[in-house]
């Protein structure tokens, strides 16, 4: 005789894919996924900004000249006769490469510096540090405008003069997460295996640094967006005729602040949407990565 | 005589007769004068420069040999002494020689005598520079053989052949009068130090900033000047200019504006607190390709790039947003000789079909190779209308495939690379002159051993030799007939320079300022001498 007894099948937790993490997380940080979407549109539209883009946003067309916003022209038109809303896109591209690049580059370099000085310690510590301290005595845009005036205002100076201030702070939180690393005998155990220092560096601390560094990372982008259209405002950044926030909110949107706002009013907002996003994106990154604040 | 001609002179004329209503009113004594200046003077030595932002601030602290008459700054056959005795002497020895008394009683602001040694010595720094010593209109000066001292209070010029070009030629704005004594020390003294004798010694200088004067107690003049002192307030962004006159901070502006801004300043401070004076302006705006450049050592190069601009649409448009408006070659637009719009349709990149120009400019750019011609704009970090002007003309190259970038640089550098560095490629230029005289303007298209004014470094004898018939012309007809083969030759056969539009002064100021008149120059009349405040 057989006995069949039903026996409840364990319950396996639910498998985690990355549409159900994201939507947890989601759930979690509700301001920081709504400023994620706002990023992803803006990256998307400077991706398709040919496609999206209703006019040349270079094209001078003084037949419309200081056209105020309508159906023809959704944001209006500048003192060229150009459309406000295609430079406002193409300006999207202008602000988001110059900032991944100079954000990138920037944390880049900041957790190479960071981690190598922390697990070198010693008197490569010490005088990086001191170096480091040097490049923070300054204001980052002090610091970008002596380059600028300096080398030049070409795109690639722009970056560096963007990127440079960003390494000494990147590479002194990354550091201070590093020494609490080199300490964890892993390490140890690493190194009296005989490995080097590359491999130690590369393959055992820098992926334990990775959360201060996406935390950087993504402040760091707003801060470029911001840096940039500085710059370009002060007319030190990208030139005329190519269309970036900043240089938009000069000359004509001075000129004509009272009787073309719009010109000055669109610019302005996109600087303000972009930065605002990827700060309280960052900050959302930044509360889910840190198991301090996770844990709260 | 076209109609925009007739317009340019009917509204200089009205301009002189403002002028001549206001003359009528009594000077009161007092009062210090705020202006703005929009830019940064590159050196503090008028000799070597070339800018409204040198003139502006620091022409109240020097006196000149002689200069135009302030009571009609229009008129360029009108000059006054200055430094020197009674009326502006006549030549003699067949019209080659001057010979200039010079008052006693003239002193430098730190005490120094000024006598004629100091006058020969500061037109010999400006016509027969040493070595090491920038002189950017030594060109105007080909005709003079000596300048010279005979004893303390007379000085001889002589020239090498006699011409009407002379005259106007002294009486430029930036011919100061520096002191022998420093001059021979330091030729380059003046670069970084302020000390003449004009009607106000230099308060202070904060770098980039400002420029003050105070009322000089020993000027040679009597009874002059009006003001107590005036403020020099540098802005270079015009918005900032503009707030400063209708916040009260300044009082006028010197250089111009463009309608607009006019417009904002009547309609926020009603027109009886507002006048205007207007005139047109010997003042052009230009691209000077570097003719080393590989691309731009080939005319059709050139001339493809002239013929991309639209000037006759961009008066039309860019006059209601920049200080340009005329359309013209390379004469002064209301002078006899300039040429009349039909005549000026005829040269290239003044055609009025401009599908048909730019056909032809990709036509000439494929024949010569340069297709996909980019390169690199220097232009003046100054809106107007420099970056204006830049902005619109990139969009014109970009019509027939020309890909150019701006490089947009503070003042100095903006000089230096064209001037001094030739470290460029092409660059917005403009060419400013003071007292109107299509002989002394057109120097600078000289071959580059003859005017360092010529920026775009070529040498063309054939040309020159037209320039010095037109020089030693003993007719007004000749001389004319000269600078008109000459400007055909600069702008057509050979393309070397490319006018892009001429300038149109408008200067709206606070109406209690009197005094000042507007005349076709922006370098002329701003010592300030006989400017008062009616308040």
């Amino acid at each position: 005789m057989t006995t069949v007894t039903n026996i409840e099948p364990a319950r396996l937790p639910d498998k985690k894919t990355i549409s159900t993490i994201v939507w947890r997380w989601c759930k979690r940080q509700p301001f920081g996924a709504v400023c994620g979407l706002i990023l992803v549109g803006i990256i998307l539209v400077a991706m398709f900004a040919d496609v999206v883009s209703p006019y040349d946003p270079e094209l001078n067309d003084f037949a419309n000249m200081l056209t105020a916003p309508g159906s023809e022209f959704l944001l209006g038109t500048d003192q060229f006769g150009r459309d406000v809303l295609s430079r406002v896109i193409y300006g999207a591209q202008t602000a988001l490469f110059i900032g991944f690049t100079a954000a990138f580059f920037g944390s880049f370099i900041g957790l190479v510096l960071g981690v190598t000085s922390a697990y070198l310690g010693g008197w490569f510590d010490l005088i990086l540090q001191r170096v480091m301290d040097v490049f923070m005595a300054f204001p980052s845009i002090i610091i970008a405008l002596a380059i600028v005036a300096t080398f030049g205002s070409s795109t690639e100076i722009v970056i560096l003069a963007i990127t440079i201030p960003m390494i000494p702070n990147c590479a002194r939180v990354v550091r201070s997460s590093a020494l609490q690393i080199r300490e964890i005998p892993y390490v140890d155990a690493a190194r009296s295996l005989g490995f080097g220092h590359v491999r130690i560096v590369m393959r055992h601390m820098v992926p334990n640094v990775m959360a201060p560094y996406l935390i950087m990372f993504t402040s760091f982008l707003g801060q470029a967006i911001l840096a940039e259209a500085s710059l370009s405002y002060l007319g030190l950044g990208v030139q005329e005729p190519t269309p970036a926030w900043g240089l938009m909110l000069q000359g004509g949107a001075e000129e004509y602040a009272e009787s073309a706002i719009w010109i000055a009013i669109f610019p302005g907002l996109a600087i303000t949407l972009a930065v605002f996003a990827f700060n309280i994106f960052g900050d959302a990154v930044r509360d889910t990565l840190d198991p301090r604040l996770r844990s709260q | 005589m076209g109609v925009m001609r007739r317009l340019l002179i009917a509204g200089a004329a009205a301009t002189v007769g403002l002028a001549g209503a206001a003359q009528a009113e009594t000077p009161k004594y007092g009062g210090t004068l705020n202006f703005v200046v929009g830019g940064n003077a590159p050196s503090f030595d008028g000799h070597q420069e070339s800018t409204f932002a040198v003139i502006h601030p620091m022409a109240p602290f020097y006196s000149l040999l002689i200069k135009v008459n302030p009571e009609n700054p229009s008129d360029p056959t009108a000059f006054v002494c200055d430094v020197c005795v009674g009326d502006v002497p006549k030549a003699t020895d067949g019209g080659t020689t001057y010979t200039f008394p010079i008052v006693k009683n003239a002193k430098f602001h730190d005490g120094e005598a000024l006598d004629a040694h100091d006058v020969a010595a500061s037109l010999n720094h400006v016509m027969f520079p040493p070595e090491g010593v920038l002189s950017v209109r030594r060109a105007m000066y080909e005709m003079v053989e000596s300048v010279k001292a005979t004893d303390d209070y007379t000085v001889v010029i002589k020239l090498k052949y006699a011409t009407a070009a002379f005259v106007p030629a002294l009486a430029n704005p930036y011919n100061w009068i520096y002191s022998a004594s420093k001059l021979e020390a330091d030729p380059n003294w003046y670069k970084t130090n302020i000390v003449g004798s004009g009607a106000f010694k230099l308060g202070e200088v904060q770098a980039g900033a400002s420029f003050t004067g105070t009322k000089f107690d020993d000027y040679h003049v009597e009874g002059l000047p009006y003001l107590d002192g005036f403020k020099a307030i540098i802005a270079p962004k015009q918005s900032l200019r503009v707030q400063a006159i209708r916040g009260g901070r300044a009082d006028i502006e010197f250089r111009s504006f463009p309608p607009k801004s006019r417009d904002d300043l009547i309609g926020a401070l009603g027109a009886e607190q507002v006048n205007v004076q207007e005139s047109t302006w010997n003042c052009n705006l230009s691209v000077s390709l570097n003719h080393n450049f590989p691309a731009f050592k080939d005319p059709r190069v050139r001339k493809a790039l002239t013929l991309a601009i639209d000037r006759w649409g961009g008066s039309k448009y860019l006059s209601q947003i920049a200080i340009m408006k005329t359309v013209g070659g390379l004469i002064y637009p209301g002078h006899p000789w300039a040429r009349s719009d039909e005549e000026l349709e005829k040269i290239p990149g003044y055609w009025r079909d401009v599908e048909k120009s730019r056909e032809e400019a990709r036509r000439l750019l494929k024949e010569a190779g340069y297709e996909n011609l980019s390169f690199d704009l220097v232009n003046r970090n100054v809106d107007q209308p420099y970056k204006i002007a830049g902005t619109w003309l990139i969009g014109e190259w970009k019509k027939i495939g020309v890909k150019a970038s701006q490089r947009a640089v503070p003042t100095g550098e903006w000089f230096r690379s064209y001037r001094e560095t030739k470290n460029y490629e092409a660059a917005v230029t403009a060419t400013c002159q003071s007292i109107v005289n299509p002989i002394l303007d057109l120097a600078n298209n000289l071959s580059i051993d003859r005017s360092p004014q010529n920026y775009r470094d070529y040498i063309n004898r054939d040309l020159d030799a037209v320039y010095d018939k037109a020089a030693k012309a003993t007719t007004d007809e000749e001389a004319g007939q000269y600078m008109r083969d000459f400007e055909k030759g600069i702008l057509d056969d050979n393309a070397h320079y490319m006018i892009v539009l001429w300038w149109h002064r408008l200067i709206p100021h606070r109406s209690y300022v009197k005094g000042w008149k507007v005349s076709p120059s922006h370098y002329l009349g701003q010592t300030l001498v006989d400017v008062w405040l009616d308040k």
